[in-house]
Formats: structure tokens, C-alpha cells, sequence
């Protein structure tokens, strides 16, 4: 999984869709530092909000856990989302979340745990580094992006809150706001948005509490500003805006198995050879290949195999799926 | 063809010929230009982070919608009064299969980059891509027949081969209702307005029944 296609020195691996993409990064954040001082300034506040207003974070690349794969470009990963909470269209997040206030923000933690309560998002990030991890988010829909995440593996985080014997499996629940995310006044699905995991795939290395992404806070329609990721699973499981973090002892309910069950289920793994009803999972698209960049083929897994697979030994993928 | 009167806008055979269907033909190629200035990148134009599907769905969508506007030329005439526009429904109905054709072949050689175990097993196995197929074949002949010898040749049975679009409509909602993820909402928009278009044709078909027998009523 981490090995690296093209050779070093190999230019014609380049596409220039990459050297476009770092251009437009590195555009980004003169037009976000230009906005933000126009916003100081006190004018020019409203295309602030176009890209919403991140900040940056001092992160930590952990290379262990990042694939050598280029990135995909900022612009791609800030404008083609899934989060139905600001609209059913890719392009709906970006352009539909600029009113959604990502800060303050408190985490309320419940259930089966000795330090449950409600903790300021501050607060439970302040003992941990923030790790920059680059990894392949494998949609259900047949796509996928390389991200530059930042974040802090979730087990360090749950392990604060002292989670008891009880605790078999973690709920969380994303914010619920319909005047500030307009997806919300539809009914395309139940609201609020709610995922859930195992506790030992919760305490997986893997499994990360993202923060960032392109090493600045997240903007609002990549789930601002704690959203998990979980990228041996499909990109549904990753909840965005998260406010509730709850320890049970029965597996708990999640959305889009809510929606339609025998569509997606509670594990939602990455795999091939698990087609989802309506169409094959058997290959992905890879977002930036461009027009003609034909289907890969999906690795078991998203290519976590060799990490992850010893937590599904024994079990039937088909019926888990 | 009809019972209505022509109102008194109807344009001149000449004025049709000249100025209103070449303006239809560029209006209808509307959808293929902009995706043309997406993919060159022309005044800022772009086609966003997954070109291909942005590109199959935008065939798909006005594949859909010429196949609905050709099913309402005969509402649209009947209900305004103008004989004329029957005029313009073969550059309609071509038009919705030159989309849907674009559509296929996006499918075919953009996103499945011709992988014929992954395309026919897509075609048997997946209902909404066999739906969706078989939309496209009956759609073939209607292309096909649609020239003024055809026309000719065909004599009445061209109305009921023509006929077929009531179907192909049908298939074309239910491939799109398929395919949708979360929300249904459009699907079932167009399922309203092809039951419209259609239940408005039966409906048609009573009160002329009626009246037709009435008259026949001996003296």
C-alpha cells in the first residue's frame, strides 16, 4: 500500500493537474491571508466566507501512516463533498456552509465511561500533537481522494475519557442546526447524522479525529471542526461536525444503515468483493486523473489490509458488509 | 390532426423554416457547449474535481428532459392552439437521443474505459443500468424512422411504433428514481410530470370516444 508507483526523477509521472494543484494551494493562502486582513480591515467580509475561515495548524507528519500517493489538489477536496447537511449536490457544501459557525465548539461525552461531561474542543486537543497523515478516503459511491489530514488518532482521545468494561462500541452524533445547514430543513435523510464503531476499531491507530486537512483547520463543508476518519471504511462512516461522543454496550443506530439497510450497513469496510446493490464496488475513480483517467481497481481494505484485517478474523464480510 | 383552431400567432411556414428551427437547434446544443467550454477550460469554465461524472450526468439530465419535451408537444399543441411546433418535435425527439446516446458512450468510454467484463455484467446485473440500456435500444428505432421517407414508407404504423416513447419515458424516470442515493425528490418530479403528459392522453381519448358515439345516436 505504500509503495510508491512512479520512480523519483520520473517527470513524466507529473500530471499537471499536481503542479496546478500545489499553485492553487499556495494561491489559497495568499487570497485567505488577503481576505483575512480585509476582514480585519472590516471590508470585503463577505467572500471571506467562500472558503471559510481556516486557520493554521502546526502539525506533526506522521509518515508511518501516509501513503506516498500525491495529494489530491485543496480546490478538490474543498468542492466536491458529500455532507448532506448542507445540500444533496457535490458543490452544495462549499457553496451553502459559509454560515455555519464551526467555533466555539464543546464535545458533550456520555455513556459508559468514568469522565463523561461536556469538554471544550480546546480542551480535549490540548495534551495531544496534531499528526498530518495522508490517506486514501474511499467513497461508497466508486471514488476516491488522497487527503492530507490532520488530526489525533482517536484512541488517544477516547482513552481521556475513560471509557468502562462496558463500553463494547462509540456513538457519535453530528450537530444539529438546521437554520445554519440548510440540508437539514430537507428530508433526504433522519437528522442529526449519527455513526458508530466498534471499540476496538474505535481504538484503532488507524482511526483519527481530524482537526485539519492541507495543514490549516477544516473548512466547513469537510465537517468543521472534529470530524473522524476511518479510511479502511467507506468515506459515510467519517462523521463531520461532531458535538456528541457517547460509549454503549449495544451497537448502536447509524444514518445511511437507518436509510436504506440492506444498502449500507454498520461496518461499511472497504471491499471489492462486496458489491453494493446498485452498483460494483470492484473499481474507483480516482478524483484529479482527469477526464481520461480510467477506473483502479479498490483494494481490500482501501489498502489497510495488512493493518486491519485481524479485527474482522472469522467474521463474513458479505453478511458484516 | 387536431380539432384546435391555429391562433392567430402561428408563424409562416418560411419563418419556421428559417429563423425559429435553426434557433431551436443552437438553444438545444446549449447543454453540449457548455460542457465543451468546461472541459476547455474556456472563460473560466470548468467541469469541477470529477469531470467524467459531471459530464455523464449532464447528458443524462437533458437526455431526460428532451424526452419529456418531446412527449408535451402534442399537450403543448392541443392546449395553446398551435398546430405549428408538431413542426419542431423530430429535432426535439433527436435531440433527446443524440443525450441519452452521449450519456451511454460517457458511461462506456470515459468512465468504464471499455471494460467489457465490468460493462456487461454492469448491463445483466445492475436493474437501473438494464433499465437504462433498454431505454436506449428502443429508442434507436424511433431514431432511425424518423426521416420523412421513413415517415412515408411506415404510413400509419409510424404513429404506433412512435408510441414507444411513452415507454422509453417511463424507463428513463424509473432509471433515473434508480440511481439516486438519499433523495427522490426530482425523480419523482419527472414521474409527475411524464404520468401527466400521458394521463393527459388518455384522458383526451374518452370525451372524443363519447362524443363520436353520440353522433353515430340514429335520428
Amino acid at each position: 500500500m505504500l509503495i510508491r508507483r512512479s520512480r523519483p526523477g520520473d517527470s513524466a509521472a507529473i500530471r499537471p493537474s499536481e503542479i496546478t494543484s500545489e499553485s492553487v494551494y499556495l494561491g489559497r493562502r495568499k487570497l485567505l491571508q488577503a481576505a483575512l486582513m480585509a476582514g480585519v480591515a472590516g471590508i470585503g467580509a463577505g467572500w471571506m466566507s467562500e472558503a471559510g475561515a481556516v486557520s493554521d495548524l502546526k502539525v506533526q507528519r506522521n509518515a508511518r501512516y501516509s501513503l506516498s500517493d500525491p495529494p489530491n489538489s485543496y480546490q478538490d477536496i474543498t468542492t466536491y463533498n458529500n455532507f448532506y447537511e448542507f445540500g444533496l449536490d457535490k458543490s452544495d457544501p462549499s457553496e451553502n456552509s459559509s454560515r455555519f459557525k464551526p467555533s466555539p465548539w464543546t464535545v458533550a461525552v456520555k455513556g459508559e465511561a468514568e469522565n463523561t461531561g461536556t469538554f471544550a474542543l480546546e480542551d480535549i486537543l490540548k495534551p495531544h500533537t496534531i499528526e498530518e497523515r495522508i490517506y486514501r478516503l474511499r467513497c461508497v459511491e466508486a471514488w476516491s481522494m488522497v487527503i492530507p489530514w490532520a488530526g489525533v488518532p482517536l484512541a488517544d482521545v477516547l482513552k481521556q475519557f475513560k471509557p468502562t468494561s462496558k463500553a463494547k462500541y462509540v456513538a457519535f452524533k453530528t450537530v444539529l442546526r438546521p437554520e445554519e445547514m440548510p440540508g437539514q430543513r430537507m428530508a433526504s435523510l433522519d437528522w442529526p447524522y449519527v455513526e458508530g464503531l466498534r471499540i476496538d476499531e474505535a481504538m484503532h491507530p488507524l482511526a483519527l479525529l481530524a482537526v485539519g486537512l492541507y495543514g490549516k483547520t477544516l473548512p466547513n463543508q469537510n465537517g468543521a471542526p472534529l470530524r473522524l476518519i476511518t479510511p479502511w471504511k467507506y468515506g459515510f462512516k467519517g462523521i463531520k461536525s461532531i458535538v456528541e461522543i457517547r460509549f454503549t454496550e449495544r451497537q448502536p443506530p447509524t444514518t445511511w444503515n437507518i436509510s436504506a439497510p440492506h444498502e449500507y450497513g454498520f461496518y461499511a469496510n472497504v471491499n471489492p468483493k462486496v458489491d453494493h446493490p446498485r452498483w460494483s464496488q470492484a473499481r474507483e475513480r480516482k478524483i484529479g486523473a482527469g477526464l481520461f483517467g480510467s477506473r483502479v481497481p479498490t483494494l481490500m481494505f482501501n489498502g489497510y489490509e495488512q493493518e486491519v484485517a485481524s479485527l474482522y478474523q472469522g467474521m463474513d464480510l458479505k453478511k458484516y458488509y | 390532426m387536431s380539432a384546435n383552431r391555429p391562433n392567430a400567432l402561428t408563424p409562416s411556414t418560411v419563418a419556421i423554416r428559417r429563423f425559429i428551427k435553426p434557433a431551436l437547434f443552437v438553444v438545444c446544443a446549449l447543454p453540449l457547449l457548455s460542457l465543451l467550454l468546461g472541459a476547455f477550460g474556456i472563460g473560466g469554465a470548468s467541469l469541477g474535481a470529477n469531470p467524467v461524472e459531471k459530464i455523464q450526468d449532464t447528458f443524462g439530465q437533458w437526455g431526460l428532459r428532451f424526452l419529456v419535451i418531446t412527449l408535451a408537444v402534442t399537450p403543448l399543441r392541443d392546449w395553446f392552439g398551435a398546430p405549428w411546433i408538431v413542426q419542431l418535435r423530430r429535432m426535439l425527439g433527436l435531440y433527446a437521443f443524440f443525450y441519452v446516446l452521449m450519456h451511454f458512450l460517457t458511461w462506456l468510454i470515459l468512465d468504464q474505459g471499455f471494460y467489457w467484463s465490468g460493462i456487461l455484467k454492469d448491463i445483466g446485473e445492475r436493474p437501473f443500468i438494464t433499465i437504462g440500456f433498454t431505454a436506449l435500444l428502443l429508442l434507436v428505432p424511433l431514431a432511425v424512422t424518423s426521416t420523412n421517407k421513413m415517415m412515408r414508407r411506415l404510413g400509419k404504423r409510424w404513429k404506433s411504433l412512435h408510441r414507444l416513447i411513452y415507454a422509453i419515458c417511463l424507463l428513463a424516470v424509473w432509471h433515473y428514481y434508480w440511481q439516486v442515493k438519499a433523495d427522490v425528490t426530482e425523480p419523482l418530479i419527472y414521474l409527475a410530470i411524464v404520468l401527466g403528459l400521458l394521463g393527459w392522453r388518455v384522458w383526451k381519448m374518452r370525451p372524443r370516444r363519447a362524443s363520436a358515439a353520440m353522433a353515430r345516436e340514429p335520428s
